[in-house]
């Protein structure tokens, strides 16, 4: 498991819908904010590189070390998880994703794969 | 009947899986549930123009997620890029899971280069609905009209989308098409692509 990871969803409208740190590092304030920074950063240069959904909502992830199939299977099992979230009626397309349960999920996929 | 026989129990939506099983929905539940859509609506209006845009609205919320749905279940997350190719995404694919069958057809408007249409002899959603005089131009496919420009616009085709009757000679009901508009940006890109 990578030490540092901060895992985020970009909605297409460039908003952050989804953050969680993922690392097993033990959590500083200031880390945290740098890794948000890092991320905003990034978006201007991944366009085309991003796990990118078709309606343009872009999962990214900042790791520290290189294990690309596992994040790979992450990024396939997340956005499954995300599409669900975006099929329930009553979430509304582009808004924070809120839901306990997603975030539990996401963080046990973490621990598996990365 | 609805509700009978084994469902499998999610506590959570999460555990559902995406998988497409054969998941029909009744129509005559839908067709009651439709029509109390278009009732509830028409008692929040004052015009016909604002009755066909709350349809627009509804139908577009599905429309999104349809089109992330799909994408992921139909194509492996692989994203459509050219006109053509959305396009038949919609007519064949969409329609499929939604109404059970390819569009009657999707044409390319004569008069304008921006201009496509779907036509159906019979969509699924006017099957029971037949038009008031006084209503005018009212078509109930506005509903259908907002699902299309709800997954064209989220996969990157920003249109105009809406739903007209066209009569048919020799039959009494006349054909609904659904008419789409693509906005420039879309055609200039296509035209880059070549």
């Amino acid at each position: 498991m990578a030490s540092t990871a901060c895992f985020m969803i970009i909605s297409k409208n460039d908003i952050p819908i989804y953050e969680a740190e993922v690392g097993s590092a033990p959590k500083k304030e200031e880390a945290a904010h740098q890794h948000q920074f890092i991320l905003h950063a990034a978006l201007d240069i991944v366009q085309d590189l991003a796990w990118t959904t078709i309606t343009h909502t872009r999962l990214m992830l900042l790791h520290d070390s290189r294990n690309d199939d596992g994040i790979k299977s992450f990024f396939q099992e997340v956005h499954e998880l995300y599409i669900k979230i975006l099929l329930n009626p009553l979430y509304l397309p582009g808004s924070r994703v809120t839901s306990s349960h997603f975030d539990t999920k996401v963080r046990a996929l973490a621990r598996k794969y990365l | 009947m609805i509700g009978v026989g084994k469902i499998k129990q999610y506590t959570n939506v999460l555990d559902k899986p995406l998988s497409k099983g054969r998941q029909e929905v009744s129509l005559s539940g839908f067709a009651y549930l439709f029509s109390e859509l278009v009732q509830y609506n028409q008692t929040q209006v004052d015009n016909i123009g604002d009755l066909e845009r709350r349809l627009e609205d509804a139908g577009y919320a599905v429309g999104v997620r349809v089109l992330e749905l799909l994408c992921h279940r139909e194509k492996g997350n692989r994203r459509e890029t050219r006109l053509l190719g959305i396009l038949s995404f919609v007519h064949s694919t969409v329609w499929k899971v939604l109404f059970g069958k390819v569009a009657d057809s999707l044409e390319k408007g004569t008069e304008h280069e921006d201009e496509y249409m779907i036509s159906e002899k019979e969509l699924l959603v006017n099957r029971f609905i037949s038009v008031p005089k006084d209503m005018g131009s009212f078509n109930c496919g506005a509903f259908v009209a907002g699902i299309v420009r709800g997954v064209l616009d989220n996969a990157g085709f920003p249109a105009v989308v809406t739903a007209h009757f066209v009569p048919v000679d020799g039959q009494q009901r006349p054909r609904t098409t659904i008419l789409i508009k693509f906005a420039e940006e879309v055609l200039r890109r296509e035209a880059r692509l070549g």
